[in-house]
């Protein structure tokens, strides 16, 4: 509009681009190279760890795997897979009903003084090396409880590093609740415990159980705390709960790609393949259900 | 007034949490006080572990039952966990900023989405698992190739020079390590950029700055406590990492790192592979030694986390 009042006046206008200096275009080039390649980095380690975990473990995937127990060098994973599913259920059912409660009084009451120092108290649990944790649940409950390397005592220490986990998200998934629904609870005369259990529990539900999911998926892929807690064991759980070792997969990755044969070798890398592929699964599965039934329910929104 | 059953049950469940915590440091003091007393405070930086003659007979020392020659100093695991931590979260940070900013400032929300579960799945795979790629990958690439060649261009370096040794080492250890810990970094930052107030970004743009100058210039200064925050908390998980150190570091014992290719161990990997021989010790004072080492490795554990949650509480993440 302006450039043409002035030309209709006679006076002539430059159309002058604005553009920005080569040292700058430069740098911005520069900027944003140095940007891809990091993720291009990241991205490459992602699939060469993924890629060589498929790659090496492909051949050995056969129905014997799931069928045999292990050996020593070699064998099948069948005790391997039921004592990691053993311990990541186990440890689940310990840690849910502590974690929850922990986060359902953390969303619900955790606005004071109290509440602060319980949030700070887990996050600086949740930096706890899980080696400590190990030798912590070595010195309490293999040697002083006398419970030897058991089930009970790997359950336990990996249950401690959970509660953490489990507490943040059930307090995440509590307080996106809108407090008219509280409100609306006690106006019907709903006492606090049925307000949580019959109207909070279900609407958060679908959040907490990503979360759930998340614990079990890094449950299942510990080990450090296990070393020294269930120990291994190459047979199949009896089902008593002390003074039995068990196995569990990521030992098998650990120990034998530390043999000198290489069925110990692919051992190593079906187990790898196993664990990765059940945490990712696991993972994936929790965030579409929480997409899904958000989309669902609006999810109070 | 009723009693209020569920409040107190629930009261009662959630602490024990913070009992858990209390539990561990409790548990670890009390077991390892005669290797405490007996150790003194020489035990943090002397360079020298050593169970003694396992053959023997005990002797008695100080009043304390050990095996003739025992003796216990861990500052050679010191220097290898703050090492290789401290070279991870170096390398990491570079690299998870750039992935936050490629996530949040270059593309659209809805392709960003897809790609920044990928980068999150990188955080939840296990720890055996970089282990293994870093023992099956990293170390025959690094060792025979790259560390060679490294070795041979950057020998005027200061420890970039010398023997490049055979991969297991330092810098594998750091870069499995640098990989582990980018997800954790990238993730609160690539949340904080989300968060940022528009306006500000868009003020920026309106001045004639392009995306990546408006991160540089303005957004980044604003972030500059959660950077260092979570840095600090990556630093921190990076410390007790166990499995993946432990396949790919060399398990040093007794020398310390002379370039950045030397085998080190850390603290968290050496408690893990030395129980079955401490077990060797009928003093058990070699259990106990080990036991301290997972106090102090808890303590600074502990120190570090405190410190980065402290920050980033006044940056008010979450």
């Amino acid at each position: 509009m302006a450039t043409e009042i002035l030309e209709t006046m006679g006076i002539k206008t430059v159309e002058k681009r604005y553009a920005p200096s080569w040292r700058r275009q430069w740098g911005n080039a520069l900027g944003w190279l140095a940007i891809m390649a990091a993720f291009l980095i990241l991205a490459g380690a992602f699939f060469s760890i993924i890629g060589e975990v498929v790659v090496k473990a492909f051949p050995v995937l056969r129905p014997a795997l799931f069928a045999k127990i292990t050996n020593g060098i070699g064998g099948g994973l069948k005790n391997a897979i039921e004592g990691s599913l053993v311990l990541s259920l186990g440890s689940l059912l310990v840690a849910a009903p502590i974690g929850m409660a922990a986060g359902i009084y953390l969303s619900e009451h955790g606005a004071g003084r109290w509440g602060s120092a319980l949030r700070f108290l887990s996050d600086v649990l949740v930096g706890v090396p899980s080696i400590v944790l190990g030798y912590f649940g070595y010195i309490a409950m293999v040697i002083y409880l006398g419970w030897q390397f058991s089930v009970a005592a790997g359950v336990i220490t990996l249950a401690v590093m959970l509660l953490p986990y489990i507490a943040r998200s059930t307090e995440l998934a509590m307080a996106n609740i809108p407090n008219a629904v509280r409100e609306a609870g006690y106006g019907l005369g709903a006492g606090e415990g049925h307000l949580v259990f019959k109207v909070l529990l279900p609407g958060a539900a679908p959040a907490i159980m990503t979360g759930i999911f998340y614990a079990v998926a890094l449950s299942m892929g510990e080990t450090a705390p296990l070393l020294y807690t269930a120990g291994w064991s190459n047979y199949m759980w009896n089902g008593h709960m002390t003074q039995e070792p068990i196995g569990y997969l990521t030992y098998v990755i650990w120990s034998f790609i530390n043999e000198p044969f290489a069925e110990s070798h692919m051992l190593a890398f079906a187990a790898a393949f196993l664990i990765t592929f059940g945490v990712l699964m696991l993972i994936l599965l929790g965030r579409w259900m929480l997409v899904r039934s958000q989309r669902k329910l609006g999810a109070y929104r | 007034m009723k009693f209020p059953i569920f409040r107190s049950s629930l009261v009662a469940m959630a602490s024990l949490l913070p009992l858990s915590l209390l539990a561990l440091i409790t548990f670890l003091t009390i077991y390892s006080w005669p290797a405490i007393q007996y150790n003194q405070f020489h035990f943090l930086w002397t360079n020298d572990w050593d169970l003694g003659n396992l053959y023997g007979d005990p002797v008695m020392e100080h009043g304390f039952q050990v095996m003739p020659h025992a003796r216990y100093g861990i500052w050679f695991l010191i220097v290898g966990t703050v090492a290789s931590s401290f070279i991870a979260m170096v390398l990491a940070l570079p690299l998870a900023i750039g992935a936050a900013v490629l996530l949040a400032e270059g593309m659209r929300k809805s392709r960003a989405a897809p790609l920044s579960l990928f980068v999150d799945l990188l955080a939840s795979i296990p720890s055996v698992v970089y282990g293994l790629w870093g023992y099956a990958v990293l170390v025959p690439l690094l060792g025979q190739h790259v560390y060679p060649a490294m070795a041979h261009a950057l020998s005027f370096v200061p420890f970039f020079g010398g023997a490049p040794g055979s991969g297991y080492g330092l810098l594998t250890a750091s870069l499995v390590l640098t990989i582990m810990i980018v997800p954790l970094i990238s993730a609160t930052l690539r949340e904080s950029i989300n968060m940022t107030d528009p306006a500000l970004k868009e003020a920026g743009r309106s001045l004639g700055l392009s995306r990546l100058e408006v991160f540089w210039h303005v957004v980044l200064p604003k972030l500059r406590t959660v950077v260092i925050g979570v840095s600090i908390l990556a630093l921190g998980r990076a410390l007790g990492e166990t499995m993946a150190v432990l396949m790919v570091s060399g398990n040093a014992l007794n020398y310390l790192p002379n370039n950045i290719y030397t085998p080190i161990s850390s603290m968290a990997a050496f408690i893990a592979s030395q129980l079955d021989s401490a077990l060797q010790d009928p003093t058990n004072m070699a259990v106990q030694a080990l036991s301290e080492i997972a106090l102090v490795l808890l303590l600074i554990a502990v120190a570090v986390n405190v410190i980065a949650r402290l920050i980033l509480w006044m940056a008010r993440v979450r």
